[in-house]
């Protein structure tokens, strides 16, 4: 047979085009993240961090913003978390396979493709309006949880189902419960992906404006209790950049935000890391 | 001779799929008894039916009775959770939880509702112990069991199961995934263990079946086809299809 390309090249050719695709998903994540911090992280100082904004954030700092952040994530984890992991416990040990459970599961996936505004205009009407919340953290993170709860859901379902059969029927033979075995084996050997699920739902819903736009208000000062307003950092940043504030501190905000998340996605797996690594006796 | 097992004419079903089509053996008490035959007669399945792991499997249904000190385990007043801790079982693949060795063997008692650390620590020890493992792996308590040897790995599983102190002890095969020197001293504990344990064994290795245990029964397409004394069947089966087997005509 006639080849234009003899198999030896070819896997060179390969090899090569491979390692660039590679190459250059790495270099499109250093470009956008080094771009920012080269920008934003001028305007990052002790003052920037700590202090109120001036003039809706022409000036000063954004102190209240990191302070939203922080209450609006927590209020969303707390309820998404055990929601999501619960759910995702009785899909993957207990329903078996039937309509009911097709139906959860085509629900999740459609709830994880549905645009954030949309979530957003939910939380209007729902928490906001109809529960006569008004526009404040509690209304914010209740829509953020919606939103983090299929990622985490779907996450913790895979890693459930990935321990070994074995784990459980040993369990199951030392004359343990359904539960006992789910809580004492197959949660802690699964608690890795676990996490990965609720930080993958938890990035998602700290970087998320278009869902909390209409729900958590755009107060600048300092929230106390989980019915004040608040302005977390990505909608703050969304704010600076579109009215035309104050672009450099637009900056200053998404460096802060990205440095956030990062901190948070490497200092988690490095503590599952190590978990696992010492329950694998590794 | 006392019998603490009675199986009485039981038969298994997956669906309409029959495996067991009648099995009838009374089990002595303190005393080892090896199930053997070729692959797929069932062995498996009619060992996993005695301490009702076969449970989990929807399709799973059963006839005839399996009697435990003269109860019936598969009553409905029975509770299966206390069914399984007097009836213990190691498995073909040794499956220690990803926890401490100590976690390992404390589990049980954990789940049985003990917490007292000091009574714990003492039957870890004991258990470990009586597994022939204590010499090996008492300064590394604190370390994952999936760091262990595979022998270790099943030896670790074994002090898992004594240490809820069950009245039986069912191996599958425990041997089947070792090397000749850890085989050698599973089979050194088994001989140990039977001073306070029933074990009945499924194996596949005619040698094991001489050296290790009093009884044998012969199984074949869900059936029994001889049981009795180990000896007496290895030197002068009754049967012809035993005869086979153990020469290793087939299977």
């Amino acid at each position: 047979m006639n080849r234009m390309i003899p198999p030896k090249y070819a896997q060179k050719i390969m090899n090569v085009v491979f390692w660039a695709v590679g190459i250059l998903a790495i270099a499109i994540l250093v470009m956008v993240i080094g771009y920012l911090l080269y920008v934003g992280l001028p305007q990052v100082n002790l003052t920037f961090l700590f202090s109120d904004p001036i003039d809706n954030g022409a000036a000063g700092g954004i102190w209240p913003s990191i302070v939203s952040t922080f209450y609006i994530t927590i209020v969303a984890l707390v309820v998404a978390a055990p929601l999501g992991v619960l759910a995702a416990v009785y899909l993957a040990e207990y329903s078996g396979e039937n309509t009911f459970v097709k139906t959860i599961r085509f629900a999740t996936e459609t709830l994880a493709s549905v645009p954030s505004i949309v979530f957003g205009l939910f939380g209007l009407a729902f928490f906001v309006v109809y529960l006569q919340m008004g526009f404040c953290i509690l209304a914010g993170g209740l829509t953020l949880a919606l939103m983090a709860i299929p990622t985490i859901l779907r996450t913790s379902e895979v890693a459930i189902e990935t321990v070994p059969q074995s784990y459980k029927e040993g369990s199951m033979a030392l004359g343990s419960s359904k539960w006992q075995t789910v809580i004492r084996v197959v949660i802690p050997a699964a608690i890795g992906g676990i996490t990965t699920g609720i930080i993958l739902g938890m990035a998602r819903a700290i970087e998320e404006t278009a869902a909390i736009l209409y729900t958590v208000g755009a107060t600048t000062t300092v929230p106390v209790s989980l019915f004040d307003g608040g302005d977390p950092l990505p909608l703050h940043l969304y704010t600076l950049a579109t009215e035309g504030i104050s672009l450099p501190n637009a900056y200053g905000t998404a460096a802060v935000l990205v440095i956030l998340i990062l901190v948070i996605t490497f200092s988690t797996n490095y503590l599952v890391e190590r978990y696992t690594k010492k329950m694998m006796g590794r | 001779m006392e019998n603490i097992m009675q199986i009485k004419d039981l038969k298994t079903y997956f669906d309409n799929t029959n495996v067991l089509k009648g099995v009838t053996i009374d089990i002595p008490k303190h005393e080892v008894t090896s199930i053997i035959g070729p692959s797929g007669t069932g062995k498996s399945v009619f060992l996993r039916t005695l301490n009702r792991m076969n449970d989990v499997i929807s399709t799973f249904r059963k006839e005839g009775t399996i009697l435990l000190d003269g109860e019936d385990i598969y009553d409905s007043k029975v509770d299966v959770v206390d069914i399984r801790k007097r009836v213990g079982m190691v498995f073909q693949k040794p499956n220690p939880f990803p926890k401490s060795i100590f976690e390992n063997v404390a589990y049980g008692m954990r789940v049985h509702g003990a917490y007292k650390k000091a009574q714990l620590q003492e039957v870890v020890e004991s258990s470990l112990k009586n597994a022939a493992l204590w010499d090996e792996v008492k300064d590394d308590l604190d370390k994952s069991a999936m760091s262990l040897s595979g022998g270790q790995q099943q030896r670790l599983c074994i002090a898992r199961t004594i240490a809820v102190e069950p009245e039986v002890i069912l191996m599958d095969e425990p041997c089947s995934s070792l090397d000749p020197i850890s085989t050698t001293k599973i089979e050194d504990l088994i001989h140990k263990l039977k001073n306070d344990f029933t074990i009945i064994i499924v194996t596949h290795n005619m040698q094991q079946a001489t050296r290790v245990s009093k009884y044998t029964a012969f199984f074949l397409n869900g059936t029994i086809v001889e049981k009795g004394l180990t000896d007496k069947i290895f030197i002068e089966p009754e049967d012809k299809r035993t005869e086979d087997y153990i020469t290793g005509r087939f299977g």
